[in-house]
């Protein structure tokens, strides 16, 4: 899949291909313009992603070669033990989670994925959880606290799954009840949003001490083009839209929304799996690192603090505990 | 989310002729006096119109008892969001205007049936009881109260969900009013959730279903997203009384249906078992 905005890019890119398959022959030798190509593309994609519209980045977000959670996996953790089931319903696929060891460090690593091939779209649900998926990861998370290691969420999600059996099932009651746990959970939470924050399907893994967002991720209370659909009447209003809700890292930064931006290499991380992961790696035992040394009781009241200020009206206080 | 909005508004069911009520439900012609002595329940079918947050003050707290908390909390314009037609902030004055309220939530204490409680009722008049960050702020506020005073926090909900004018801001309003009830819990401090028609999305996916108790009146459309969208997502009909507290109520979310005269003492009764000392 190639963005519309990536078309020149692309060209190039695949001529370099060509041209390096040709070099291999032994009387021809391109080098000279292979260099000169590469150069071209850089500065290219260097111009075209420093300047991507909010609409652009919905797109380079949603990408289906983006790294995906089981590729943060592979390429952070030296072992990883998937742990299935919500003991009340069944195993969200949607919805992975297990212990994980991130250079030395144990932790309960839970993630979204919309899996790449079709049959693990479908198996997984295009990466939107039911209710017994936000139940496995909030039971998870309760186990976490009490073998005193620290949670990590990787968020990539559409949304929370809007159909007839999540409903029954109490989709709503799942995410409210991750929400009200996770503000008391006595452990470290990070949080990583790689691709698409899907609303409330996203939040419902992520009250963490620490959101961070890869640079070309999104994080949104509604799709654009819902939001389109609704306040102009019209879906293809979808970039003013995704223009107006402030969906990108760099604007839920100024916010307040989230504490870091990961930077992906321009050209993004479908171009750059490895080096995004790497950062998010980083990211995250860095973090880990200084969240280990604050107090228990201090991490739940700085957490709750850190979400109270969100869209605070004024000064007044709330009461400290 | 924001599903209320994709909805046509209801017709009002009072008729223009003052004398007569219209049930939106089976269409039964009432005596206006008769609807309203009936707390705009209708007397022939039993469906349950809204009613203002006033109104249901009034039907919950005694005589005299009340005062507000934050009232002079309003619309704050964190994105200085416009769409095609209107600025965020016009269309928030014009609401402020029309329907006297600051906010989708009136928040404060007083007593019930003589027990100090501590209250917040939402109105769904204002932005369709969207949850903003100002309606966040109260009810987060409300609770924080009812912790420092050690008195049971009673949440009537009526909203279609995320505030889409607020965006993320709206969103982390979820998280942040949850983060109070988690505090509530732990203190042991009693919350009830009252669900009325209808509560969705950002609401029901928050503070509205993590009550000690969840009660709803009849009929009540509860549900996390909205009926036409999941039709959308799985091409198939749903059942007549889907997303209904009755629905609900069957499949295990909610802990008893009450009609809207029973709530106070409803309320009342359940309070006498969480108040141990």
């Amino acid at each position: 899949m190639s963005l519309d905005f990536e078309d020149q890019i692309v060209e190039l890119e695949n001529r370099i291909e060509e041209l390096i398959k040709l070099n291999a022959a032994p009387d021809v030798q391109f080098d000279t313009e292979i260099a000169e190509l590469k150069k071209k593309v850089q500065q290219l994609i260097k111009e075209t992603y420093g300047n991507l519209s909010p609409w652009q980045v919905v797109h380079v977000a949603r990408h289906q070669d983006r790294p995906h959670f089981e590729d943060y996996i592979e390429g952070m953790s030296s072992e990883f033990i998937e742990l299935h089931g919500d003991r009340c319903y069944g195993d969200d696929r949607a919805m992975i989670c297990g212990f994980a060891t991130i250079d030395g460090q144990k932790v309960m690593l839970i993630g979204m994925s919309k899996g790449r091939t079709t049959n693990e779209k479908i198996a997984n649900n295009f990466g939107m959880a039911n209710p017994e998926g936000y139940r496995k990861a909030l039971r998870l998370m309760r186990l976490a606290e009490r073998y005193n290691i620290p949670i990590v969420c990787l968020i990539d999600t559409p949304a929370a799954y809007p159909g007839k059996e999540a409903e029954e099932r109490g989709q709503a009651e799942a995410i409210a009840r991750n929400l009200t746990e996770m503000a008391s959970i006595e452990t470290p939470i990070i949080v990583v949003i790689t691709g698409e924050g899907g609303s409330g399907g996203a939040l419902g893994i992520a009250v963490g001490d620490i959101v961070m967002m890869l640079s070309f991720a999104i994080y949104s209370v509604i799709p654009p083009e819902g939001c389109a659909a609704i306040l102009w009447r019209d879906s293809e209003k979808a970039p003013d839209a995704a223009k107006a809700l402030k969906i990108t890292a760099k604007e839920l930064l100024e916010l307040g929304v989230i504490d870091e931006i990961i930077n992906e290499p321009p050209g993004g991380a479908h171009r750059n799996k490895e080096t995004t992961i790497l950062a998010v790696k980083e990211a995250i035992l860095r973090h880990l690192k200084t969240l280990e040394h604050v107090g228990r009781k201090k991490l739940v009241n700085k957490r709750f603090e850190k979400f109270v200020k969100l869209g605070k009206f004024d000064d007044r206080k709330y009461s400290s505990h | 989310m924001a599903w209320f909005s994709k909805t046509k508004q209801r017709k009002s069911s009072i008729d223009k002729d003052e004398l007569w009520a219209v049930c939106d439900s089976c269409k039964a012609h009432v005596y206006r006096e008769e609807w309203e002595k009936n707390l705009k329940v209708c007397p022939k079918c039993g469906y349950h119109e809204r009613i203002t947050c006033q109104q249901r003050l009034q039907l919950t707290i005694d005589e005299g008892t009340f005062e507000e908390l934050d009232s002079d909390i309003e619309i704050s314009d964190p994105l200085k969001f416009s769409d095609a037609k209107s600025s965020y902030a016009d269309k928030a004055a014009d609401t402020k205007a029309k329907t006297g309220l600051n906010e989708a939530v009136l928040t404060g204490f007083g007593t019930l049936n003589g027990i100090s409680v501590v209250i917040a009722i939402m109105d769904f008049r204002f932005f369709g009881g969207s949850l903003g960050s100002g309606t966040g702020d109260k009810i987060l506020l409300a609770s924080d109260y009812a912790l420092r005073h050690k008195q049971p926090y009673i949440v009537f909900s009526a909203s279609g969900g995320a505030r889409m004018q607020e965006g993320i801001i709206s969103l982390m309003q979820m998280a942040k009013t949850c983060a109070g009830i988690s505090r509530l819990n732990k203190a042991g401090v009693p919350y009830i959730s009252v669900l009325t028609n209808p509560t969705f999305g950002g609401v029901s996916a928050s503070y509205a279903m993590v009550g000690d108790i969840n009660i709803a009146e009849p009929g009540a459309l509860i549900g996390f997203a909205g009926r036409r969208v999941i039709e959308q997502t799985i091409k198939q009909k749903l059942p007549e009384n889907f997303q209904t507290s009755e629905y609900l109520l069957e499949h295990g979310f909610i802990d008893a249906i009450v009609e809207r005269k029973k709530i106070k003492s409803f309320l009342h009764s359940v309070l006498q078992y969480s108040m141990r000392k």
